[in-house]
């Protein structure tokens, strides 16, 4: 007998500020008018989504001293963009990226428990570290966080903000207007916690919200990263979206629960994964091809090559040959406020590979870059495209998908129209949202469950 | 109208048209702010602060007789801006804790998608009891009858210096793009014009903050800013930061003289030119006869226990005397009224649907809205942006 199959769950990632997205598209619209944000939200709930996604940056990338021009400049307040969308949707899950670092969890707590009551339970939280000065030259502390405690404040704001929102147990309000007793309990919402980076106590003011509290993100790839994961998120944002890659992390990450007590499907990995469909498969890989060629122009090529060489690279043709000179092995300076450039641990080495792959090739600048850079996850007819999101689901590459469209804000309609309804047919996408909270659409659990004996959940 | 939980008066919730259960849903703040733009009004305010709600002046009460627990104001302003299409939304915003880049942006964002609808009120906390949620400060134990002494002028002084910056840093902030900054140039492939967008290297006492912000120029330029002050200090904060100052005069002369004390402040501030409104904060009782308003409100006060009292003057009475009143008080130079219900659901219906007909009929109050910001509905003009470059 094979084993049954698993439903797979669909996000929606509102297109970013790296080049992904194709602004220069004559179809692209507004990155900051709330009609692209309700447009986007308005197609991923039609589409039975889970979720949408924001993801956040909290100061304008940089690259050899000035502002980055090339790509999207410009988003809006997470918290403030999702509680409008609340508005205009029913079901979607709403989940936001917001920051351990620049952030206090007395605040952030009160922002999500607030978010989940105006969203009758649809709020999630993608949680994120930081440690740079350059970013923190905007907030009241600066950069006082060490890199090596990025995550031990990300994983004591965490277990504060859980503390926060388990202060009140969704019994206290009475409301009785006959005997004018509005609260039980007079000290609901009590917290007392001291730690190393937090020292605090007092009264949380936002009751019980619907879920209890938001469902957790976690979004690092480091050792650090998927441990954090695995002892506290309900859903794991992943950059592995192909099948070796996606089944090594998966298991590996899932192999971690056990001993914080944790099942399988109590952690759900959803890889990013950009995407583009056409009538055939040809035609998608046509398509895919253009898209790469817009999203790398020759100026961006240059920029990006900078991210290894780390030095400027402005005087030379984009169509032309790679840089003779080797990498600045120095501090990295060239471009602030990106992960992207942590990727390149050995620089010498990858600029001697990218030579030799050039020189084979006959690859200018920007075919080397557009041929390295990462490729759509998932090209072909709709038909394809829904074959290979199931066969990687039901292999256990992943438990569903973040997808990330290229156009803003219609870039998920297509999808929505096409795809959707082949996964339906297969049985393995809902047609209906079945439950109203988040919690519901990703089968997890409602936290005050941990507590009820028979259902299976551990109490941590 | 400023609306606060199920309104101003602590038994507010015990009255029969209170929806004490509904207060941390979606649905009932809907149901508010969508009664308030039937009413044509200028805007609301929703109060707010970083700590349970008390009775007492500084300090949690433990109380289980009141309304307890609240939402976020910034999050229930945007919840609500979908749902309506002129009226302004202005959420209390607590400067003492807050980040100015996160607040700028939160702003900026209300403003965006309530299409120019956006403002914010800014209060300070000196609460040692909001201060320990934080860890960061902490600040002396604080009675009412402490206020005179030097230690509690300075800790009042420095906090209002702080909102001061803190509302210049986010003025800034708001101002760090330029309106025509985002060009999407295909030619060069440039998305801004980098020239326009501008590091506002604010340096205050307390934080200091590079920029640009994250969030490009909001559709208003400038959200409005708003304060509540009852004293020199904050007077001061008023008249060199704000577009509407909230007072507590309790009669015409008081009126008087608290008007010509901001304009002082406003003229320290070489703010002369600029419009700066002074409004009149009431909180009302509203019923056809005063005798009924003022035994509504007595039998409130029996169920709470205690006299009402307020730092606005209370208000019992019915739509034509307090229509007299405010049109009397305006004589003082007071260019509006935030009025607080006592009890939101019988007190915000009445000033709808019986203070605003009458306002009308003495030729005092809009019948349509003029204005699709919340800029235009104060008769604010669209300011430069300080970093342009004509």
């Amino acid at each position: 007998m094979s084993k049954p199959l698993k439903q797979i769950h669909l996000a929606a990632h509102f297109p970013g500020v790296n080049n992904t997205t194709v602004w220069s598209d004559p179809r692209a619209g507004s990155h900051i008018e709330f009609s692209s944000f309700a447009h986007f939200a308005r197609t991923a709930e039609r589409a039975k989504f889970d979720f949408l996604f924001l993801a956040e940056g909290l100061r304008l990338r940089e690259q050899a001293g000035q502002i980055y021009d090339l790509d999207v400049v410009g988003r809006p307040d997470t918290f403030t963009v999702l509680s409008a969308l609340a508005a205009v949707t029913e079901r979607l899950g709403l989940t936001g990226t917001i920051n351990s670092t620049f952030n206090e969890p007395y605040e952030v707590a009160r922002q999500f428990a607030s978010l989940d009551h105006l969203s009758d339970g649809r709020a999630a939280w993608n949680v994120v570290t930081s440690w740079d000065a350059f970013t923190g030259e905007n907030f009241r502390r600066g950069g006082f966080l060490p890199q090596d405690q990025r995550y031990s404040r990300a994983t004591e704001f965490l277990a504060t903000a859980i503390e926060l929102f388990d202060s009140w147990h969704g019994e206290e309000i009475v409301a009785d207007q006959e005997s004018g007793i509005f609260l039980k309990d007079a000290r609901a919402g009590a917290f007392v916690h001291e730690g190393e980076h937090f020292d605090i106590a007092g009264q949380f003011n936002v009751p019980r919200s619907p879920q209890g509290r938001p469902v957790i993100f976690q979004a690092g790839d480091s050792e650090e990263g998927r441990e954090f994961a695995a002892s506290t998120a309900d859903a794991i944002f992943s950059r592995y979206g192909t099948l070796k890659e996606g089944q090594e992390f998966h298991a590996d990450v899932k192999r971690r629960l056990a001993r914080y007590g944790r099942r399988p499907e109590q952690l759900l990995i959803l890889p990013a994964a950009t995407f583009v469909l056409g009538d055939t498969d040809a035609e998608a890989q046509e398509l895919a091809r253009e898209v790469r060629r817009q999203q790398v122009s020759g100026a961006t090529a240059l920029k990006h090559l900078e991210f290894v060489w780390n030095r400027d690279l402005s005087g030379y043709d984009p169509d032309g040959p790679l840089p003779d000179i080797d990498p600045d092995l120095g501090e990295h300076t060239i471009a602030r406020g990106r992960a992207q450039v942590r990727m390149y641990r050995d620089p010498l080495a990858t600029a001697r590979q990218w030579r030799e792959l050039a020189a084979v090739n006959n690859w200018s600048i920007r075919d080397l870059v557009i041929e390295t850079g990462s490729r759509q996850i998932f090209v072909g007819s709709p038909a394809t495209v829904a074959e290979s999101i199931n066969t990687l689901v039901q292999a256990d590459a992943a438990d569903g998908f973040i997808l990330v469209p290229h156009i803003t804000p219609t870039g998920l309609d297509g999808f929505a129209d096409t795809v959707v309804p082949l996964l339906q047919e297969r049985g393995v996408f809902r047609t209906a949202y079945e439950g109203t909270t988040l919690r519901d659409h990703l089968g997890l659990a409602h936290p005050d469950a941990a507590a009820e004996p028979g259902t299976g959940r551990v109490a941590s | 109208m400023a609306l606060d939980g199920a309104g101003w008066h602590p038994a507010a919730w015990r009255a029969p048209q209170a929806r004490p259960r509904d207060l941390l849903t979606a649905g009932y703040w809907a149901d508010l702010v969508t009664e308030a733009e039937r009413g044509l009004l200028d805007f609301v305010t929703f109060e707010d602060a970083l700590g349970l709600q008390s009775s007492r002046f500084t300090e949690p009460d433990d109380r289980t007789d009141q309304v307890r627990g609240r939402l976020d104001a910034v999050l229930i302003a945007a919840r609500v801006a979908p749902l309506t299409r002129h009226i302004g939304l202005v959420p209390t915003v607590v400067t003492t804790h807050t980040e100015p880049f996160h607040i700028s942006k939160a702003i900026a964002t209300l403003d965006y998608v309530s299409t120019g609808r956006a403002g914010l009120r800014v209060q300070v906390s000196a609460r040692q009891s909001e201060a320990a949620h934080f860890g960061r400060r902490t600040f002396p134990p604080l009675r009412i009858e402490d206020l005179d002494t030097p230690e509690v002028r300075e800790l009042t002084a420095e906090l209002f210096e702080e909102a001061a910056d803190h509302v210049e840093a986010v003025r800034r902030l708001w101002d760090s793009w330029e309106d025509d900054a985002e060009i999407r140039d295909t030619s060069t492939g440039r998305f801004v014009d980098r020239d326009k967008l501008h590091y506002v290297d604010f340096e205050g006492r307390h934080f200091s903050v590079k920029g640009p912000s994250i969030t490009p120029r909001p559709p208003q330029g400038q959200p409005v800013v708003t304060a509540l002050a009852h004293q020199s200090v904050p007077f001061q904060l008023v008249g060199r930061s704000a577009d509407i100052g909230y007072v507590t005069p309790h009669d015409p002369g008081h009126a008087r003289a608290i008007s010509d004390e901001i304009r002082a402040a406003q003229a320290a501030a070489g703010r002369s030119d600029e419009p700066l409104h002074i409004f009149g904060d009431l909180v009302v009782f509203l019923d056809d006869d005063a005798a009924a308003a003022a035994d509504r409100k007595a039998r409130l006060d029996d169920l709470a226990g205690y006299p009402y009292t307020s730092d606005a003057k209370i208000f019992t009475g019915s739509p034509a005397q307090l229509a007299d009143l405010l049109l009397q008080w305006q004589q003082a130079g007071l260019s509006g009224f935030r009025l607080r219900p006592g009890v939101i659901g019988h007190d915000l219906p009445a000033i709808t649907r019986g203070l605003v007909p009458e306002l009308q009929r003495r030729g005092a109050f809009r019948r349509v809205y003029e204005a699709d910001t919340l800029r235009g509905l104060l008769g604010l003009s669209r300011p430069a942006n300080r970093y342009a470059t004509v």
